[in-house]
């Protein structure tokens, strides 16, 4: 291999790695607030690139439908605790506002889709369909678990995703979409042949890093759902609702899916089912993290981006077997080092 | 004088144990009443319920409201704060950051008026507060605990055991405290081990045994009963 074969993998590395951050992030993000491991953070990449390429070709996303089906299970929910509460004007109430968003969001994508109004009204209505998708889905599938174990909400993430990969069949069709770059074009940085693109993915996850790490040490919010991380019950004590914390996060896991959608979308066709390699990407990386703190879990990231993206080079056919064996050294050295610490309540 | 807290009847069971039973008890506006009892009695179990951390069964009254169905979360808002025995810092946060999530309910707008005040209470917070909650001595700790518990600016403040593993010095800092934020409207119903402390700045006392609520009246009158006396104030212990 000479270096300007070393330098292309290492540029397409970083890339990707850039990719599984965000992922990574969002994982770490989840389970430290929630628990949860999301195993369907990928779906939310999917479902966000297949949404955009929907709307890039004026047709209407399925994903409407899951938004409208989620918050009409959420509502059902939501107003059954409040009527066996005896609060029927609560319970007409909560079914009032977890539906009534969902279906004019719906209703304006619809409307909307096909006068194909340009990439970024398309990423809008994008995001308006598959953010609120996160705290619909933790009301529906996680909030009634809030005080199950970790294996039992495992159990349940693992659910979610098949569900969602099914419903991605129904709602997209078995056929794969690429979207157009946010941006085109190139540069040549010395030796170096950029695309414009990769720069936006790097970029783009610098900056949302960087905003992440403002949100969580800076606002009253970012640092309620760290408290709420930290001790649940103390979290409760200081009046900080721990749904709202698992609502809070789910929300951000889908804004961040959406982000990666936008990205890696021009760059990879996504199928219905691409959710799962992605996101477990991202979760070897989070893993190798330790879970925990999010500058391990972006370093390792970066790793898993360029141990992808060499071993693509020396051994295709093995680059996902090689990534994912990648974890089990960390693990075993994990266990060896770490000291077991107790877990909470 | 008027009733802030009033509950009536109170039951918790541990699965088939019954831990708490038929407690009642009210705590007046601006009074602190003492609640004191052997180790398993029931006194964390009781507060706990209270705050609306365990489910129970009975009647919780706040401020003329039965609060039975409100979560605990929510009854912060009301005005209840709880310091629980495990004092449940956010131990990888800083104390200023502790301080400031104590007045989440209430709004970035209160916080440094507040936090001055928790200052003015506990001046060692101040000089701490870039440091990590986690890496606080003992009684740091609880001065923490109370403080947080004091941004929210709770009109009823249940403490226990303030006193847990405090040099004698400091629990007679922290009792003064107590007393001080009665001055202020503050009711405070308080669970302490350190009997003759707690009954001291009381109003009112409850003693508690297996659960239940066996004596109750002025706390000067508990602490002049021989038999409370004799069970729980104790003499200086003799160690050999
Ligand atoms: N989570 C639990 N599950 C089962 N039993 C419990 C639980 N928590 C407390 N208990 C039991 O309930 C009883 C009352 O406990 P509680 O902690 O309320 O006592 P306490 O009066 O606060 O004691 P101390 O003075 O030692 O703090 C004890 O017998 C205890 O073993
Ligand atoms: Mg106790």
């Amino acid at each position: 291999m000479d270096s300007t074969i070393a330098l292309f993998l290492i540029q397409d590395g970083v890339i990707n790695g850039a990719i599984y951050a965000l992922l990574a992030v969002a994982l770490v993000l989840v389970f430290a607030v929630t628990r949860v491991i999301l195993v369907p953070q990928g779906d939310f990449v999917t479902f966000g690139g297949l949404s955009l390429a929907a709307l890039e070709a004026g047709r209407t996303p399925g994903a409407i439908w899951l938004l409208v089906m989620l918050a009409a299970a959420a509502a059902v929910m939501d107003a059954f605790v409040a009527a066996r509460e005896g609060d029927v004007g609560k319970a007409v109430r909560l079914l009032l506002r977890n539906l009534l968003p969902a279906l004019l969001i719906a209703a304006a994508v619809h409307l909307l889709a096909p006068l194909r109004l340009g990439m970024a009204v398309n990423v809008l209505l994008v995001i308006a369909i598959t953010v609120p998708i996160g705290p619909y889905l933790y009301r529906v599938a996680f909030q009634p678990l809030a005080d199950a174990s970790v294996l039992v909400l495992l159990i349940a993430a693992v659910g979610v995703h098949l569900a969602l990969t099914a419903l991605g069949l129904v709602l997209f069709g078995a056929e794969g979409y690429r979207t157009a770059p946010v941006i085109s074009g190139s540069f040549e940085i010395g030796p170096f042949f950029v695309s414009a693109q990769s720069l936006l993915v790097l970029a783009a996850t610098l900056i949302l890093l960087a905003a992440l790490a403002l949100f969580f040490g800076r606002t009253l919010i970012g640092k309620a759902l760290r408290a709420s991380a930290i001790n649940r019950r103390g979290a409760r004590l200081v009046g900080i609702p721990t749904m709202l914390s698992g609502r809070i996060a789910f929300a951000m896991a889908a804004a961040i899916g959406v982000v990666s959608a936008v990205l890696i979308a021009p760059l990879t066709t996504l199928y219905y089912d691409s959710g799962f390699i992605i996101g477990l990407k991202g979760f070897v990386a989070a893993i190798i993290g330790g879970l925990a703190a999010y500058p391990p879990a972006v370093a390792a990231a970066m790793a898993v981006g360029l141990l992808e993206s060499f071993s693509s080079f020396w051994a295709s056919a093995f680059k996902e077997a090689i990534v994912f064996a990648a974890i089990v050294p960390v693990l075993l050295w994990r266990s060896l080092t770490t000291q077991h610490a107790d877990e909470e309540e | 004088m008027t009733i802030l807290l009033e509950v009536e009847n109170l039951s918790v069971s541990y699965g088939r144990v019954e831990a708490v039973r038929d407690v009642s008890l009210e705590v007046g506006t601006g009074r602190i009443a003492s609640v004191i009892g052997a180790n398993g009695a029931g006194k964390t179990t009781l507060l706990a319920a209270i705050m609306g951390l365990l489910p129970c069964r009975g009647r919780i009254m706040f401020d003329g409201q039965d609060i039975g169905r409100v979560p605990a979360e929510e009854r912060v808002a009301l005005g209840m704060s709880l310091v629980p025995e495990q004092r449940d810092l956010f131990g990888s946060m800083t104390v200023l950051e502790n301080l400031e999530l104590g007045s989440f309910r209430r709004g970035r707008a209160e916080i440094s008026e507040r936090l001055e005040s928790v200052f003015a209470l506990f001046p060692r917070l101040r000089e701490r507060r870039g440091q990590d909650a986690g890496t606080l001595s003992g009684g740091e700790r609880q001065m923490l605990a109370m403080g947080r518990a004091l941004m929210a600016r709770p009109r009823l403040l249940m403490l226990d055991e303030p006193s847990l593993g405090l040099a004698p010095l400091i629990v007679r800092d922290i009792m003064r405290t107590i007393d001080e934020l009665r001055g202020s409207g503050v009711s405070v119903l308080l669970v302490e081990q350190n009997a003759r402390a707690a009954l001291q700045i009381a109003d009112t006392g409850l003693v508690m045994e297996l659960g239940e609520a066996t004596v109750r009246g002025p706390a000067a009158d508990l602490i002049a009963d021989p038999r409370i006396s004799e069970l729980y104030l104790g003499r200086a212990v003799e160690v050999r």
